[in-house]
């Protein structure tokens, strides 16, 4: 540990460390526009500047390595002005619509705005009419909203490895696009939404199905269902004000019965019939020598990745849907034959801590007979708005039990809402499967936490299981390499989650959301894994009685029909 | 498939990693006059660089086209010389004319458009390039006379840009 001197009080750095993350560590606040926790200092913003002894000109406190003694003060007139002078110039050319924008009171640039006092504009810029990008069915891009910070860039290609989009052009003219500026639709973008969360400002949003949402609970003609996605129960409160990593379940069914959606489905429940039959899948691949390492498919922007950049490995993708799908496909077969309805007059919505769901529903594959099982996905986000606008207290409500048929679930369906969740859960049954014996230890340490890469080994009986679990596609990328070179022949199962740590901190979350918040939030999944009883699929009653009462078992021609699909190579400019 | 062309300059370049890119680029404008979509895309499969990457790089830097050039390709000068004399002006009076912007081609593909650093011809200025025949002392009134000459001259050839 060294000291240096941060306004006149003696603070901690460890060495080599960058002096902006000693002064957040010690309580002072220094704003960052283009600063991305994890990833290597870019300095494109000068947001962070602050006043160094002995240094002539301001110091961007992110890119610039503690030494001892180092004497800073982060607030001074100097570093103040030179602040509100690059907050003034960014809004130069911006587009004054704070009134019409999703950003609003979440946009950092308004934030500094109002923090820094700037209170008139100071510098005409000319505009820029940038045409809106509404091409993609998850993310809306909104370029005259853009500050060229680059954090999209950066994320899009550091965390994510999909790098559709870049810095184009420069000087003036400079923007962020695809390649040949043609829409987010037909690039190479997986849909994850990781960019919207890093964007500091309203320049990238998802596309809203609020409005179709709200017309269906407005139409008396529609039979409205709802499911929630495992890691939605875990976030939803940081909307409403409370700790990342609480649970409100139950009120967030209440909410949703007062929402006037008539059936409160739990994806979780969905998440429990994938472990079933991806375990099911598993033993079959295992046993007939089927293409190994087994790979999930629940991450709708993975999906897209292999399709796209990785045709090879389309065969060791699991042929489950996703939870979401499968759930939807039950709601528009199940569902309605046991209520006596006409599938046409369900509109069944999903409730996801993700954007590519959105993609996920409109591909042609998650349709039967023309008419798509999951008629519109809303983003954690989303949902929040809809409960302000209809002026519904979270905290007033008495909690609500799910719905049954599909609303019961165990915690191992839960868990798909953090990476290394599904593996563990699919280990379980797959334990119960090949021995007939539950595991003695659950609880698998080896496969928890936010790290981009986790390993185990498992013994089933006279089997010894290679497991690995990829958060963050970069991460993923970086196994499927490795494999493609023969290096890990060790492998047999491998669940890959899109976003880095899993749902919980999907592309569709609250926003804001640093990394102790997305650790929080993992918590509060185990906690719940922890506390209750039914822990495995093949426990849930809900389960055993789907699979009687319908299904028949996993693997059967109706759960082939129903509940697995297929995937196909994708053209698109990588 | 691969233009035998731009595939005979990638195999020169077998094994070359991202610093390659621009001398790739430069011979792949030089031989097309310009970098199309499938030229782009082949390079950056090339380099196993993402294609957006590439755009970026590529349109980071003045000297590339995106579009083939029309039949007539039109260079406004705006080195220093050409600047004093409003250079500026007729590169907008140009634009105007032909309806189109700098790096652009005409829908009928028989103008493209480019403003060049000084072309060596400073006691012309403001000077206005057609395929290389240089127009001196142009003033913004005279361009539609010069485009005109040239129109006429793709009648008689009875030529379009193709
Ligand atoms: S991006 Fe921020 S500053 Fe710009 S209009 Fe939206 S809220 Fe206002
Ligand atoms: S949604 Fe994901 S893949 Fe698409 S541009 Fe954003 S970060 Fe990249
Ligand atoms: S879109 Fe957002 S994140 Fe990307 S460069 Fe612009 S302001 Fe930054
Ligand atoms: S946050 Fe330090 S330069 Fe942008």
């Amino acid at each position: 540990m060294i000291t240096i001197d941060a306004n006149g009080r003696p603070i901690n750095a460890r060495p080599g460390e960058m002096l902006l993350d000693a002064l957040r560590r010690a309580g002072l606040s220094v704003p960052t526009l283009c600063h991305v926790e994890g990833l290597p200092p870019s300095g494109a913003c000068r947001m962070c500047v602050v006043e160094v002894e002995g240094q002539r000109a301001l110091v961007p406190s992110c890119a610039l390595p503690v030494s001892e003694g180092m004497k800073v003060r982060t607030h001074s007139p100097r570093a103040l002005r030179a602040r509100k002078t690059i907050v003034e110039l960014l809004l130069a050319n911006h587009p004054d619509d704070c009134l019409y924008c999703v950003r609003s009171g979440a946009c950092r640039l308004q934030d500094l705005a109002e923090e820094l006092g700037v209170r008139q504009r100071r510098y005409g810029g000319a505009r820029t009419a940038s045409k809106v990008d509404t091409s993609s069915p998850s993310i809306i891009r909104d370029p005259d909203k853009c500050i060229l910070c680059g954090k999209c860039v950066r994320v899009c290609e550091e965390v994510q490895g999909v790098s559709a989009i870049d810095f184009h052009g420069r000087g003036s003219r400079t923007r962020v696009s695809t390649a040949f500026d043609e829409g987010l639709n037909v690039s190479s973008c997986i849909n994850c939404g990781q960019c919207i969360l890093a964007c500091p400002t309203g320049a990238l949003r998802e596309q809203s199905h609020v409005k179709e949402v709200l017309a269906a609970l407005d139409d008396p003609k529609k039979f409205v269902v709802v499911q929630h996605a495992p890691a939605v129960s875990v976030t939803l409160a940081e909307e409403f004000g409370l700790k990342p990593g609480t649970d409100i379940a139950g009120q967030m069914t209440a909410v949703l019965r007062g929402l006037g959606f008539q059936r409160v489905f739990d994806a979780s429940l969905a998440a429990d019939l994938t472990v079933m039959e991806e375990a099911s899948e598993l033993v079959d691949r295992l046993r007939s020598g089927g293409r190994l390492p087994m790979m999930t498919s629940c991450s709708p922007g993975w999906i897209k990745l292999v399709e796209q950049a990785y045709p090879d490995f389309i065969e060791n993708l699991s042929t489950c849907k996703s939870p979401q799908q499968m759930l939807g496909a039950l709601v528009k077969s199940y569902f309605a034959e046991r209520q006596s309805l006409d599938p046409a007059q369900i509109f069944s919505v999903s409730v996801a801590p993700c954007t590519a769901k959105k993609f996920e529903a409109e591909r042609p594959e998650m349709a039967r007979g023309g008419a798509a099982d999951v008629d519109a996905v809303l983003t954690t986000r989303e949902l929040a708005q809809i409960i302000r606008m209809r002026g519904l207290d979270v905290g007033a409500l008495a909690p609500g039990p799910a719905d049954s048929p599909l609303g019961e679930r165990s915690t191992a369906g839960k868990l798909f809402g953090a990476s290394g969740g599904a593996a563990e859960a699919v280990l379980r049954t797959l334990h119960f499967m090949l021995t007939g014996k539950e595991l003695e230890q659950p609880r698998m340490p080896a496969l928890r936490g936010p790290k981009g890469l986790k390993e185990t080994r498992v013994r089933i009986g006279d089997l010894d299981l290679g497991v690995a679990v990829a958060s963050g596609l970069a991460s993923a990328r970086r196994l499927l390499e490795d494999i493609r070179e023969g290096r890990r022949r060790d492998l047999q199962f491998i669940e890959v989650m899109t976003c880095p740590g899993g749902c919980v901190a999907g592309g569709g979350q609250p926003l804001g959301a640093g990394p102790e918040a997305v650790e929080a939030r993992m918590q509060a999944l185990y906690r719940i894994d922890r506390d209750e009883r039914v822990r495995t699929a093949h426990g849930n009653e809900s389960v055993g009685r789907l699979y009687r009462e319908y299904l028949g078992r996993p693997l059967s021609n109706r759960s082939r029909k129903l509940l697995h699909t297929r995937y196909a190579r994708r053209d698109v400019v990588l | 498939m691969i233009a035998p062309d731009i595939d005979f300059i990638l195999r020169r370049h077998a094994g070359a990693g991202r610093d390659a890119l621009i001398p790739i680029l430069q011979e792949v404008q030089e031989a097309h006059g310009y970098l199309s979509r499938e030229a782009i895309i082949c390079v950056s499969r090339h380099l196993g660089l993402p294609a957006s990457k590439v755009c970026g790089v590529a349109t980071f830097y003045n000297e590339f086209r995106f579009r083939a050039p029309g039949k007539f390709h039109v260079q406004v000068c705006r080195g220093t010389a050409c600047h004093v004399k409003r250079s500026a002006r007729l590169l907008d009076a140009t634009a105007t004319a032909l309806g189109i912007k700098p790096g652009e081609t005409s829908r009928d593909g028989l103008f493209s458009l480019e403003a060049v650093a000084c072309v060596g011809a400073c006691a012309l200025a403001p000077v206005l390039a057609v395929n290389g025949e240089f127009h001196a002392c142009v003033g913004p009134d005279s361009v539609r006379r010069i485009l005109d000459f040239y129109r006429g001259k793709a009648a008689r050839d009875g030529t379009d840009g193709g």
